[in-house]
């Protein structure tokens, strides 16, 4: 039982970012038509944000080690901690949650840059051509980053108070080995919040509901006197904050690489495809269910009988579905299939 | 006159003492100029006339041991300035016996080509495919991970070029894929868990449960199998061990029935991003905090470089590990590198650039003592090659496995760094009697001199 529930809890976490890339991805695709194969990039910039937010809270003065003569070697005394004590490492130490707030309009300029002085020249051209210019976009930012930040990853601690693990178990009144990072907690809460936050704003807002009158029909809504274009801008600016933000929170769980946002990237396609081309519901759903799967069954019980299954399950799901439900869990009609 | 005649026709002891001098010599000139002619349609890329020599630094330049990589080429470009003569000569300084005189490489200027890796054996094989080929080099050198070790080892051994591998830990380079044309300088999973045994047994006992976390590929096999070997010998019992698919990147899965194993210790057979990423999941997953059977959670790190402590941050302070070489050491030659390096570059060298700089320096020599390119020579100067003065006291490259062996480094992360670079404390420096093995226990061959 703490087994499953465990693996629940570790699908639904992976479910999560999976989620949050798929439906920046979708929602660039429902909308702009344009397949981004850039968008995992914004996933990694987004945790950048908070390696680079993180640095400028840490910028200190060098205690230099006389003893050592050949190069410059210095221990680190924050600014923040001479100045304010306890209060400026607190500081620090909430760094990752902090980011968020330079992470918006950051990830907000730079998705609106990307559209404009990219994408936009890419609507009309083929799937083929807007991967391909999408992809090595995504190979530039990632040097980049590498460029500035090294190839390693760089440690991005969680905020002391929630570093621990949540006893679970304990709560529910099963095993005292049932336990979960708080951090991993904190954000799935987090990506059911960015998630819920995303739909809102699409079905309760008039710019919402414009944006979902032009992803079903872009020539009506144009008809009727609205510039489709410029909410579409705005829409791909929305998905790279999203992307950005899941970036940021899974920085303390995946200390962040200039490679990191390949890593999700192809998971996240499969995902989008699974879910329907252009259905965000369908992004949202996929996510979560191909996050249980590859959890489940990587289990030891599982991978004792067929070894290698947590490595191919997305996909084999993933053909399955494709071939009984071609266009996806929630896909609809039209869409991608001309 | 009768005694000018005789004084010509009679040969004085000092004559002969000119003449036997002048015919010992003979043949070491004449065989050093001219054993490269007379080999001169049998070997690789044989500089022959040519006023330069050139050298192959096959190292990952992308990828996720890029970092790594650039360390490596650092340490490559040092060693072939000092072998031309110029900076402060560094380990040339130390090295004994040396017949290096700074003049490059039997007289000839070294000069260098560099490959990508990218960590991946295809690419590693046509970067040194290429560098044979297409630059002529007569030595390649470099790479971050085991995998491509062997695989470039196997090329080598093909094309008649020696490789003198960079950081490799798996037994398998010098185990069951030796090769003639394959020189490691690094140490092995096998000498690691004969250095970490007696800390382990001394520090947490000899009734432990431990839960092994590997990397699926040869070196975490290897190194699975030699600290379960050190670690069942101290009586320790392996509760499992799991291997997990290299950059998996969330290892959530696979920590989380460790909670419920009964194991109270967590070997963890990862290296570079896969080791930063395992670890700092596994402290969040609460595992240095448990008790279990009455007993302090503990995790081990067989093998780590100051380069992964940086990328672990405070999750690796207080774990312990192997390393092959560290910057602080007090020995003149670590102390004469560090000098060169930092004054050149700014900061310390790592292992990876220790061990490259390190074979560099051999296979010059070797060229230096062979009196030849050839690599028949070479190889037959290198084995059995007995050295000092090189970071890791006295080493010697074992003649029937091409394995050095040396002293290893027992070192944990550091609880309170000095400074940014400060990051290991050594825990204990193992003699080299301690982590030599019988050649013969991993079987393989090394193969034919002349390919």
């Amino acid at each position: 039982m703490d087994a499953v529930l465990i693996q629940l809890l570790n699908g639904l976490d992976k479910g999560a970012a999976y989620a949050l890339i798929a439906l920046g991805l979708t929602l660039v695709f429902g909308t702009l038509g344009v397949v981004n194969f850039a968008h995992g990039a914004l996933f990694m910039l987004g945790a950048f944000c908070a390696v680079t937010f993180q640095k400028i809270l840490t910028i200190s003065v060098q205690v230099i080690d006389p003893s050592i003569t050949f190069f410059t070697a210095y221990k680190e005394q924050p600014y923040l901690e001479t100045w304010f004590g306890d209060t400026g490492l607190a500081i620090i130490d909430y760094a990752v949650p902090l980011s968020i707030f330079m992470a918006i309009p950051v990830m907000l300029l730079i998705g609106l840059a990307m559209e404009r002085g990219l994408i936009r020249h890419f609507y009309k051209r083929t799937h083929a051509e807007q991967i391909l210019v999408t992809f090595g976009l995504a190979i530039v930012i990632q040097e980049v980053i590498r460029h500035f930040f090294g190839a390693n990853p760089i440690p991005m601690p969680p905020p002391d108070v929630v570093s621990s693990s949540a006893a679970i178990g304990t709560w529910l009144g099963l095993s005292d080995n049932l336990i979960y990072p708080w951090w991993r907690l904190i954000y799935l809460v987090f990506s059911l919040l960015v998630i819920g936050s995303v739909f809102a704003f699409l079905q309760l807002t008039t710019f919402g509901m414009v944006v979902r009158a032009g992803m079903f029909d872009r020539q009506m809504v144009g008809f009727l006197g609205i510039n489709v274009q410029r909410k579409f801008t705005i829409v791909f600016g929305l998905a790279s904050v999203v992307a950005g933000l899941a970036g940021v929170m899974y920085a303390p769980i995946l200390p962040p690489d200039y490679h990191m946002g390949m890593d999700f990237l192809v998971l996240s396609f499969v995902v989008v495809v699974v879910g329907g081309m252009g259905s965000l519901p369908g992004a949202v759903a996929a996510g979560f269910l191909l996050g249980i799967l590859q959890s489940f069954a990587s289990m030891t019980i599982v991978s004792q009988y067929l070894p290698g299954i947590d490595q191919i399950i997305i996909y084999l799901v993933a053909v399955i579905i494709l071939l009984t439900r071609p266009r996806g869990l929630m896909g609809r009609k039209g869409v991608m299939e001309d | 006159m009768s005694k000018n005649k005789k004084d010509q026709n009679t040969i004085s002891r000092r004559d002969m003492l000119k003449t036997s001098a002048a015919l010992a010599a003979a043949p070491m000139f004449f065989t050093k100029g001219a054993y490269a002619g007379a080999h001169s349609k049998n070997f690789t890329n044989n500089p022959g006339s040519s006023s330069t020599v050139t050298l192959g630094f096959n190292v990952p330049q992308t990828g996720a041991y890029a970092d790594e990589g650039a360390d490596e080429l650092r340490a490559f470009k040092l060693a072939v300035k000092h072998l031309n003569g110029e900076g402060d000569s560094g380990m040339m300084n130390t090295m004994k016996p040396m017949n290096l005189t700074g003049n490059g490489i039997l007289g000839k200027k070294v000069t260098y080509v560099t490959g990508d890796t990218q960590t991946k054996s295809d690419a590693a094989r046509a970067s040194a495919k290429r560098m044979i080929e297409k630059d002529g080099v007569v030595m390649i050198s470099g790479g971050s991970s085991s995998g491509v070790a062997i695989a470039v080892q196997s090329l080598a051994q093909e094309a008649g070029v020696i490789f003198m591998a960079g950081l490799t830990h798996s037994n398998d380079t010098t185990g069951k894929d030796k090769r003639r044309y394959g020189f490691r300088h690094f140490f092995n999973a096998k000498m690691t868990g004969s250095a970490l045994g007696p800390v382990l047994k001394e520090e947490m006992g000899t009734e432990r449960n431990a839960y092994h976390l590997t990397s699926d590929y040869t070196w975490g096999w290897t190194q699975e199998e030699s600290i379960k070997e050190t670690t069942e010998g101290l009586g320790w019992n392996t509760t499992a061990t799991i291997r997990t698919p290299v950059g998996a990147g969330d290892f959530s899965q696979f920590i989380t029935p460790i909670l419920n194993s009964g194991a109270d210790t967590l070997i963890l057979n990862h290296y570079g991003k896969d080791m930063i990423n395992s670890l700092t999941q596994s402290v969040q997953f609460g595992l240095r905090d448990k008790m279990v059977n009455g007993k302090q959670f503990e995790i081990i790190v067989p093998l780590y470089s100051r380069l992964m402590a940086q990328g672990a941050g405070k999750n690796l302070q207080g774990i312990l590990g192997t390393t092959n070489w560290d910057w602080q050491l007090q020995d003149a030659g670590s102390k004469a590198f560090v000098k060169s390096f930092g004054t050149e570059y700014g900061f310390p060298p790592s292992m990876a650039a220790h061990t490259c700089y390190v074979q560099t320096l051999l296979y010059a020599n070797a060229c230096e003592s062979a009196g030849t390119f050839y690599p028949p020579e070479v190889i037959k100067q290198l084995e059995g090659f007995k050295f000092d003065g090189m970071g890791n006291g006295e080493t010697e490259y074992r003649a029937e496995d091409h394995q050095c062996f040396k002293d290893v480094l027992v070192v944990r992360g550091k609880a309170n760094p000095n400074t940014q670079f400060d990051l290991l404390d050594i825990v204990k420096e193992v003699p080299r009697s301690e982590v030599e093995y019988d050649a013969s226990i991993f079987g393989g061959e090394l193969g034919p001199y002349v390919v």
